[in-house]
């Protein structure tokens, strides 16, 4: 560990920085630093999200014909994939292990992650489970569709089901790993004055997920164990023909994937919090209830699972429990939508790319939140389940909801993570693009659905053909947003202008260190003294984007101490 | 916080009220209690266990914190077992008679 | 608004003047450290508890709609090897506790004897489960191989404390019992009469073998985490002897405790339930 780590305010083109602090493959795959490793993550799970979405595309190639372009045995494996991909590589990963990762230690004040070594390890665990699920996919690809319903998948499927239960059960280490290290993190390491209602709502969001992930994943992981046994010892665990109860599969399976949605949007809601205040200038209006509301989303969402299970042989008694408490677990949601909005209200707007996704996640949010109300209606669900409109739903939840969240606070943060700035035009533009193309994809999904497309067919009658093109033409302009967004972030690796430590005069932690940050990320441990989201006024700000007040130090500031051994 | 060092008393102490409980509920499982034979066996199971956790993993002596999160790991496995069980009890409910 | 202390803290800086070998860069004090590594075990042993939970709940959903095959399946394993087995792992729990004692006070020639007990008393946890796995083989109750019920062949099983002893120390002979490995397979059974038997109930069998995948799956994973603690009771033994614990620093033993005890209070668990189906006459 060098003793002297640059100096912290300045633009982060003097000093030594996390990125420029050990050279080589090597430094880098060994790395204990939190924001390398979020690097990593950052790396690789873009990697899955190009392959789930060239699997998406796929997808929406083949029904732009009523006959299928595919051979529906193909088709069932393609949707599969992107399933797989998508939920288990991308979504949960995405935001929590790359912004959450890099942004946690930093925003609270601390030096790293509390288990540095488990961090790294669960980066590998991801690339493990991630290399056994593109084995799969590889060698022939999985037909069971992403929830592995049995017995199908113990008993009738020919494809690849135990390897990518494999990976499954690894990568469900992986994210396990994670949310450990963010609950003891937030529990221990809080910098003095970092009390729990100073925390920026990004770590409250992350804290509920961390609890849902510890609670939920080891579930997941013993129903893939199952899974596997009772394929490869046909012992009757789930299996009608010996006792076994399929229904018994669907409740273990749901009890973890359920609550994998939050641990999907509950990040992204996090992200959200942050652009919404900071792009407005603004203290979140209701800080309590939004980061209470993640609190009650995190444990709403384990009571909800068995609305998956309406159309199943599961009590009629308890499904309408289940309705009942479905829809309750859209009032934590609302309170953070309600209090979004209304921290717009006569906020200092501007209209910069975070801020375009965080309106984004706003609008497409509220529509797929709107219409998961209609699937949780126990009546209406028998009509909706398994069509499109199920589909759509939940795509403007993970695609609208999170996947915006994620670039968003990608956007948000990209100059503190490499210390080089996006070229805002262009990230404005794809951000656009990307809301026209999304809707206009899973728009049409909805209507679809309700007409009675049933999900995972390869083929369909032809009076559908209109929509389903319209879904594809919005599929391919989604898509080139996408490719504008990775291209222009690579481009600005080496062509984007230098990032200043507080481009937008925010005052989290992560503000008040260089970008990109130091090692250990403070020269010295920060005292906090404000609340959070307490802004100054514009007026106040100096060249560097800290607010000049009198008794802050105008100069910058160089500790003698450097990092201690 | 400091840390709190538990007296090998205790310890031996807790350690025959375990081996106590071990002969009582094999004991018990010999009389025919009809349904209350599994409830008695939870019972004494649930005695063990929290002797355990409360002296040799010094839970009595540690933050409320953790005793939350312990809580809180008990408590969720009884949401699951409770809401699953729920449906199988409440299945026969619903019989369709033409 | 002031953004950032440029003074340090002085307690702190008193801290880092001092700081203990073992403290890890990122902490700030050893009190720190010792209680993340308590509040992150803990919270692996949450995973745990849904982890084994998954299993519970499959036990309870099959229980209540085969609870007759459950008992006729429970009243096979052998509550006396259950009972023994219980005793020596609470026993190992009590080692493992004395071993933390002798941590915290700075003995560690003791922790190291202690460390050892527990691994005896695991190892001969283990070696009955295999007395008693292997005794479902020989009477293909394995859910997975040829399974058949009723019992076409029933193993030699110690029908008291003493039996079983003498068994365990390979002394059967002793009372005129041979090992159960060494029962030749009886010719099977009368076929007629054990389709009849089955005929009354065809689908008892299935779920007999129902409660058996149970039965191997979770004392399966909990052998499977014995198995794992035991190598890490090994890594524990050789870094004491090696001195890297001391009364400031012995968080891996206490910790390790915790996991233990924590196999410990699955087994309570899993006896209670697997062992103790009906089995009053």
């Amino acid at each position: 560990m060098p003793s002297e780590i640059g100096a912290v305010h300045t633009n982060g083109d003097g000093g030594l920085n996390y990125l420029n602090n050990g050279h080589g493959l090597r430094s880098w795959l060994l790395t204990k630093d939190h924001k390398r490793i979020a690097i990593l993550y950052l790396i690789t799970v873009s990697i899955f999200f190009v392959i789930g979405g060239v699997f998406a595309l796929l997808i929406r190639i083949n029904l732009l014909s009523p006959s299928g372009l595919f051979e529906p045995d193909t088709y069932n494996r393609l949707f599969t994939a992107h399933g797989v991909i998508m939920v288990f590589f991308f979504l949960v990963p995405a935001v929590p292990a790359i912004l959450g990762n890099f942004l946690l230690p930093i925003m609270i004040g601390a030096k790293d992650l509390a288990f540095p070594k488990i961090n790294l390890l669960s980066w590998y665990c991801y690339i493990v489970g991630a290399c056994f699920g593109l084995v799969a996919i590889i060698a022939g690809g999985v037909d069971t569709g992403w929830t592995f319903y049995t017995p199908y998948s113990t008993s009738f499927s020919n494809s690849n089901v135990l390897l990518v239960g494999i990976g499954i059960f690894i990568v469900g280490f992986s994210s396990i790993l994670t949310g450990l290290n963010f609950i003891v993190t937030v529990h221990t390491m809080r910098a003095p004055g970092m009390t729990w209602f100073r925390l920026p709502l990004f770590i409250w969001a992350h804290y509920a997920t961390a609890l849902v992930i510890m609670l939920a994943t080891p579930v997941l992981a013993i129903t893939v164990a199952l899974m596997a046994i009772e394929r490869v010892a046909h012992v009757g665990i789930f299996d009608p023909s010996m006792g076994g109860d399929p229904v018994l599969f669907q409740h273990m399976f749901w009890f973890y994937s359920h609550p994998a949605v939050y641990i999907m949007v509950l990040p992204a809601m996090g992200v959200v919090s942050e652009l919404i205040a900071n792009m407005s200038r603004k203290n979140i209006f209701g800080y309590k209830f939004v980061a209470m509301s993640s609190l009650a989303i995190a444990v709403f969402g384990f009571l909800v699972w068995g609305h998956h299970l309406f159309v199943s042989t599961q009590s009629v008694y308890l499904g309408l429990i289940f309705s009942f408490l479905s829809y309750a677990v859209a009032i934590p949601s609302a309170i953070k939508v309600f209090n979004w909005t209304a921290t717009l209200f006569k906020g200092s707007i501007s209209y910069d790319t975070p801020m375009l996704y965080g309106l984004g996640f706003i609008g497409l949010f509220l529509i797929g939140g709107m219409t998961g109300l209609f699937t949780a209606a126990l009546g209406l669900d028998v009509h909706i389940t398994d069509t499109y409109f199920v589909i759509a739903h939940f795509h403007y939840v993970m695609v609208g909801g999170s996947l915006m969240g994620f670039l968003g606070g990608l956007h948000l943060w990209w100059g503190k993570m490499t210390g080089r700035n996006y070229p805002e035009y262009w990230a404005r533009a794809a951000a656009v693009i990307q809301f026209v193309g999304f809707n206009l994809t899973f728009f049409p999904q909805f209507l679809l659905g309700y007409l009675g497309m049933p999900r995972r067919y390869a083929s369909y009658p032809p009076e559908f053909q209109l929509l389903h093109v319209l879904s594809t033409a919005g599929a391919t302009i989604l898509g080139i947003g996408m490719l504008m967004t990775i291209s222009y972030f690579i481009w600005s690796l080496k062509n984007g202008t230098r990032a200043t430590p507080n481009p937008w005069g925010a005052s989290g932690l992560e503000w008040h260190t260089s970008s990109p940050p130091p090692t250990e990320n403070f020269l010295t441990t920060p005292i906090v003294t404000w609340e959070a989201y307490e802004f100054a006024p514009m007026e106040t700000m100096d060249v560097l984007g800290y607010p000049g007040e009198p008794h802050t130090p105008a100069q910058p500031v160089h500790s003698e101490h450097g990092t201690e051994d | 916080m400091s840390e709190h060092i538990v007296s090998k008393k205790t310890y031996y102490t807790v350690f025959f009220a375990l081996m106590l409980g071990t002969a009582l509920t094999v004991a018990a499982a010999f009389v025919n209690l009809h349904s209350f034979n599994i409830v008695v066996a939870l019972l004494i199971a649930g005695v063990k266990a929290t002797l355990v956790i409360f002296f040799f993993m010094h839970v009595k002596y540690s933050s409320r914190l953790t005793k939350l999160w312990v809580a809180v790991g008990f408590i969720w496995l009884f949401l699951m077992l409770a809401i699953t069980m729920t449906d199988y009890l409440s299945r026969a409910w619903l019989t369709y008679k033409p | 608004m002031a953004l950032i202390e440029t003074e340090r803290d002085p307690a702190r800086v008193e801290m880092h003047s001092h700081r203990h070998p073992r403290l890890v860069h990122h902490f700030e004090s050893m009190e720190q450290q010792r209680e993340a590594g308590t509040l992150g075990m803990w919270w692996f042993l949450l995973t745990e508890i849904m982890f084994f939970g998954g299993m519970f709940l499959a036990y309870t959903v099959y229980r209540h709609l085969y609870f007759d095959a459950f008992a006729a399946g429970s009243n096979v394993l052998n509550i006396w090897w259950g009972t023994f087995n219980t005793m020596v792992l609470i026993g190992s729990s009590l080692t493992m506790a004395l071993a933390v004692f002798h941590a915290q006070t700075g003995n560690p020639r003791k922790v190291v004897i202690f460390l050892l007990a527990t691994i005896v008393l695991g190892s001969v946890f283990l070696r009955v489960k295999y007395i008693e796995y292997n005794d479902k083989f020989v009477e293909h109750v394995f859910p997975a191989g040829d399974f058949r019920w009723p019992i076409v062949n029933e193993s030699v099983r110690p029908n008291n404390i003493g039996d079983l002893l003498l068994m365990l120390v390979g002394a059967e002979h002793l009372n005129g019992a041979g090992p159960a490995e060494a029962v030749p397979e009886k010719p099977a059974i009368n076929n007629a009469s054990q389709t009849a038997e089955q005929a009354a109930d065809p689908l008892m069998a299935g779920h007999v073998r129902m409660f058996f995948w149970i039965y191997f799956a979770m004392t399966g994973f909990h052998a499977l985490h014995m198995i794992i603690g035991i190598g890490i009771l090994l890594v524990l033994i050789v870094q004491t002897r090696r001195g890297k614990f001391s009364k400031e620093y012995h968080s891996y033993i206490e910790l390790f405790g915790l996991y233990w005890h924590f196999v410990d209070i699955v087994w309570i668990f899993l006896f209670a339930l697997l062992y103790l189906i009906d089995r009053h006459p």
